[in-house]
């Protein structure tokens, strides 16, 4: 039943002898080389979002004294007056999850070399990677139009919402360009694995890995897709919890 | 980490197949859910907030380990792919640490020395 699974990986993985792993003629890894290749891209896109975090980190510790509090700036829910903070963040993370969740389902339905089946978990990883980006456009629409009592400058004239060099939430531009810069390079990984999804999407539905014996392609989508999740939970803490 | 996984890909299918696999991602789900509901309410607790940050990345690293081991399957890999993985990511450790010293020393140069920086 399961010759068909990965197939490249478990011809590489025929014998693995443990004494001499490393000594040639077998794979060390067990995997094929798209797949260590994913891994290996994924990791250094990690470090690059390390980077951008623990720049952020360092400057708010710098800026602590002005540095203002994401409860009293995200607070705003479609169709609500009242502020909720916290809570649009939180339906954000609530929509992530569940769409990596379909994804690994679509990964599993491949694995049984069911296209119906990873056809229709696809399309719902699509719906929701296209419902998180339309919840961040709204989040961004709202930083960046502001409050209606804004902020008052020092020669009274008032300032709304946000730009690159002045936002009304504090009096350093830093907390708003680490706003547009983290989440926005986030939103564009969700955005391209969208891109990737679609066309792997219609590979399915065409019968492309039917053809070839094996859905691995949708495992290293998968991959990324869920990384794209992993990195909204370390955003979800950093910028909006702590 | 990993099992004793020496046979591998070749066979790991029972893990990640069939309708014992996909109740485990629902839990899963269910799970990651859970905690950041937990955390969404706990953030308006009176806990002292030094613990909450503490609680909240110990959290997080918990979502981040069920994320990468059961979503991306890094639980069926072998031990040797998944130590290659993870083992440079300890190198952010230091890096943490020596930032966050260095944006407290900046806060320090600002607020007490007036230093423009």
């Amino acid at each position: 039943m399961s010759s068909s699974v990965s197939s490249v990986s478990s011809e590489e993985a025929i014998v693995r002898d443990k004494k001499n792993m490393w000594g040639g003629g077998q794979s060390p890894y067990g995997v094929s080389w798209g797949k260590l290749y994913m891994w290996i891209f994924l990791l250094s896109d990690a470090f690059t979002f390390s980077g951008l975090l623990i720049a952020y980190g360092t400057m708010r510790h710098s800026h602590a004294d002005v540095w203002p509090a994401a409860n009293s700036v995200f607070h705003h829910f479609p169709f609500i007056e009242k502020e909720m903070p916290l809570a649009y963040v939180g339906l954000m993370t609530f929509i992530l999850i569940m769409s990596s969740v379909t994804m690994v389902l679509a990964v599993e339905a491949g694995h049984r070399n069911s296209k119906k089946e990873a056809g229709i978990w696809m399309i719902l990883t699509i719906i929701g990677g296209f419902m998180f980006l339309g919840s961040q456009a709204w989040e961004w629409y709202h930083f960046i139009t502001g409050t209606e009592h804004g902020r008052v400058l020092a020669d009274g004239t008032v300032f709304h919402g946000a730009n690159m060099v002045m936002n009304e939430y504090g009096t350093t531009p830093l907390f708003g360009d680490f706003f547009f810069f983290i989440t926005g390079f986030h939103g564009f990984h969700v955005f391209s694995g969208v891109c990737i999804n679609i066309m792997i999407f219609f590979n399915v539905i065409n019968g492309v890995y039917e053809k070839r014996g094996h859905y691995e392609q949708v495992e290293k989508a998968g991959l990324y897709w869920h990384f794209v999740d992993l990195v909204w939970v370390f955003v979800f803490t950093f910028f909006y919890l702590v | 980490m990993s099992s004793n996984n020496h046979e591998a890909s070749a066979d790991h299918s029972h893990d990640t197949v069939g309708p014992a696999a996909r109740k485990r991602l629902w839990r899963v789900f269910w799970l990651l859910l859970g905690i950041t509901l937990f955390e969404v309410g706990i953030a308006f607790s009176s806990i002292p907030h030094d613990w909450l940050i503490k609680l909240f990345i110990a959290l997080t690293i918990v979502k981040a380990y069920y994320i990468v081991f059961y979503f991306m399957h890094m639980k069926h890999e072998t031990t040797s792919l998944a130590w290659t993985l993870l083992l440079p990511l300890a190198l952010l450790i230091y890096f943490v640490f020596m930032m966050m010293n260095e944006g407290n020393a900046l806060n320090w140069a600002r607020t007490i020395f007036d230093m423009a920086v």
